[in-house]
């Protein structure tokens, strides 16, 4: 069945998907916002150490569910095996699936990429095994995006000590959060050490912001969805904002099939599957596909035609590749004082010294404490120093759970080509719809990195008066979580990249990836600060477009 | 170790009252296990496994904390497709320990148990084996019953988190949601 033609499909409402619907339901487009998961309250979080988006054993509440949603896993030695969103977040690379995305669930920090986040391959040249190129775009072209994103959304925090970030216009609109224990430790330490600690931005309201009351410091926050909705996502501010324009309709439970396209190449309208599994039709003038890094490549692979036989986008074989995330590196201390003051969100204080210039390296991360933490995830700390169960465990978690701080941070990862998001040729989902395939590592430089990375992470530790530290590494698997990102890559040249600047599609004029999908690198930080500026950035540019030539 | 009448009263009567319509087709002889998934044997030797896991001290170990509880829940729903892991397991970890000491798991020593399982972990002749698999999925287990949320069936009374001196904050929304957890058997 046809429904009535709309101007725009946004499929995904999530980071990316939430403000492009916004800035089209408010230029006037009568835009469908499709997202095949729920739009949860922030009640509807149980606040549950075992079902929560990073501890998953009994399934991820933001979805997506076990029951349906099955993923194909190559590793090394070339076995594969399906995989399932609980199994093990690492591998299935699961994102969350609800309106909002990870949005909902996430720490919620506010990086903006420094400017040779977006030059890397003129800042280190090429480098061996890697498709490192730099982005089409500067900083400055998404510096006011990135403020926009900052104000509209909500970014509090205080990075003005940062003398490493690129140049900002405007301050951050909300002060950070009052310093809790780890901070007051930490910060001292560093600046003896010549680092240069600032407050980390973070996506959350210190102060009533947006209409919503500031943070309340609870013990369960990376992984769960706010109780009282100081954590600015697109779930709480753009999306509402596209609603009540009148223009959006937001349809759940809905999972797209497939892209349709005519005889000129042109995408005519989405097939999806509806709540009760009816399959629909929508034509439309644009598509805007916002579904993460794993589902975005997915459904242009599935959306094959005469034209285009591997896929949208896919004339050279480039979507799926470069599949990145962050290898996470840093340290473990345990002090002989008491650190843990149970005050949320616990990840306050950030350096920045060694996201690049670091000697004989290239690239690296920022370094900062860790969020709070509960205990079934300090379970396992354990492993490198006692034996992990028994009598060792309990008297290590008695002793050390209150007294021990992670310092924690992002690698920038070379991109690889082979490592990728394909279609299963057989496995197929709850709707039959050929699911995603992963497979590929890392890049060496990657855990080179991580290792000298975790070396400072330990030395900041130690300044901060722990007894013993020692290391915490990432292994060569797949990367990708809850930070994925590359596999639409964005470029200049049709032949090495799927969508130009504009993050359209090379081939189909009105098919867009707006996403992180398209990041040509994802930074030494956490992605959502740049999917959201990037969102804005290319719905500017598409409305604009729009109200030349409405893509006809 | 004692075991609880698992069933609620509301939910005896309705089976009492099955029961007798369905009459003498039910046999009225056999032991019936007070565990959704696990026989009686079953759960002893995993409550003397879970312990040595979690030992008993002056905080609860993993028996007394109703680890075993959690497990047993966990295997009647979201991990049903364990109950063959942990059946097989189990019976090899008492055959094996059979052969070594002579005894059933459970009968052995203390210092046996923790020597027994410290060579089942770590030893490389045992690295490959299902048993060594096994006894890491009952330590993954163990602690998620262990330190997890009392709501799963596992962590009486929240006794880890007292152990680890963590006050559990009467918050907004909490109480919601746990009254909304007993039904919340749908998959979100």
């Amino acid at each position: 069945m046809a429904a009535k033609n709309v101007n725009a499909v946004v499929i995904g409402a999530g980071a990316g998907g939430g403000i492009v619907a916004k800035e089209l339901a408010e230029a006037g487009l009568t835009v469908l916002l499709l997202e095949r998961g729920k739009w949860n309250t922030p009640f509807d979080d149980l606040k549950d150490d075992l079902r929560n988006q990073r501890v998953s054993v009994l399934g991820a509440p933001f979805g997506p569910d076990d029951e349906r949603n099955p993923r194909v896993v190559v590793d090394a030695p070339g076995r594969e095996r399906i995989v399932l969103p609980s199994d093990s977040e690492m591998e299935y690379n699961n994102n969350a699936a609800c309106v909002g995305g990870g949005t909902v669930s996430y720490g919620a920090m506010a990086w903006r990429y420094m400017e040779q986040d977006f030059r890397m391959r003129s800042t280190y040249g090429s480098v061996e095994g890697s498709t490192l190129d730099d982005w089409p775009i500067s900083y400055q072209d998404l510096e006011p995006y990135y403020e926009k994103a900052e104000w509209e959304i909500g970014v509090s925090g205080d990075d003005s000590n940062n003398i490493f970030r690129a140049p900002r216009k405007r301050p951050l609109p909300m002060p950070p959060l009052p310093p809790n224990r780890e901070y007051t430790i930490l910060k001292p330490a560093a600046q003896r050490l010549g680092f240069h600690p600032f407050d980390i931005p973070m996506l959350r309201n210190s102060v009533p912001y947006g209409g919503r009351v500031p943070c309340m410091r609870c013990r369960w926050c990376v992984g769960f969805a706010c109780e009282v909705n100081a954590k600015n996502g697109t779930q709480n501010t753009v999306i509402p904002k596209a609603l009540v324009t009148g223009n959006c309709e937001l349809k759940t439970d809905c999972m797209t099939k497939e892209i349709l396209t005519d005889a000129r190449g042109r995408a005519t309208g989405v097939a999806y599957y509806d709540e009760n599994d009816h399959l629909q039709e929508q034509t439309v003038d644009i598509v805007v596909v916002s579904c993460g890094a794993n589902e975005s490549a997915r459904l242009l692979l599935n959306s094959k035609s005469s034209l285009f036989p591997n896929g949208l986008g896919n004339r050279y074989d480039w979507v799926g590749r470069n599949l990145q995330g962050h290898a996470y590196t840093g340290a473990c201390g345990l002090f002989d004082f008491e650190v843990y003051d149970d005050i949320g969100p616990g990840a306050s204080i950030a350096i920045c010294d060694f996201n690049h210039g670091n000697p004989g390296l290239v690239s690296g991360g920022m370094l900062a404490n860790e969020f709070i933490r509960l205990p079934i995830e300090f379970v396992g700390q354990d492993q490198p120093v006692v034996k992990d169960w028994g009598r060792e465990h309990k008297d290590f978690m008695r002793q050390w759970f209150k007294r021990s701080i992670v310092v924690y941070g992002p690698v920038q990862e070379m991109p690889v080509f082979d490592a990728r998001v394909q279609v299963d040729p057989v496995v197929k989902d709850h709707w039959g719809i050929p699911v995603c395939r992963l497979s590929g590592r890392r890049h060496t430089n990657d855990i080179h990195v991580a290792e000298f990375l975790s070396t400072k992470a330990e030395e900041w530790l130690k300044e901060a008066g722990a007894i013993k530290t020692w290391p915490q590494l990432p292994d060569s698997r797949l990367s990708g979580g809850q930070h994925q990102a590359g596999t639409c890559r964005m470029g200049n040249d049709p032949k090495t990249s799927v969508v130009n600047k504009d993050c359209q599609v090379h081939d189909v004029d009105n098919l867009f990836v707006i996403d992180a999908s398209v990041h040509v690198t994802n930074g030494g930080f956490n992605p959502v600060l740049t999917i959201m500026a990037n969102a804005y950035r290319a719905s500017d540019i598409l409305v604009r477009n729009w109200k030349g030539t409405k893509f006809r | 170790m004692k075991v609880k009448n698992r069933l609620k009263r509301r939910e005896f009567m309705w089976l009492a009252a099955s029961a007798v319509a369905i009459g003498s087709s039910i046999s009225c002889g056999e032991v019936v296990s007070p565990w959704r998934s696990l026989t009686t044997d079953e759960a002893d030797s995993l409550a003397s496994l879970c312990n040595q896991i979690i030992p008993e001290d002056q905080d609860l170990g993993a028996a007394s904390a109703d680890v075993v509880n959690y497990i047993d829940v966990q295997l009647s729903s979201r991990l049903k497709r364990m109950k063959k892991v942990y059946r097989s397991g189990i019976a090899q970890l008492n055959d094996l320990s059979f052969e070594r000491y002579g005894k059933k798991f459970i009968s052995l020593s203390d210092q046996q148990q923790v020597e027994f399982l410290t060579a089942i972990d770590r030893d490389k002749a045992w690295k490959e084996t299902t048993l060594h698999k096994f006894f890491r999925i009952v330590v993954d287990h163990t602690m998620q019953g262990f330190y997890g949320d009392p709501r799963h069936g596992g962590n009486r009374n929240r006794a880890s988190w007292a152990m680890l001196n963590l006050p559990y904050p009467p918050i907004r929304g909490r109480f919601h949601g746990d009254a909304n957890a007993t039904n919340n058997s749908k998959v979100s």
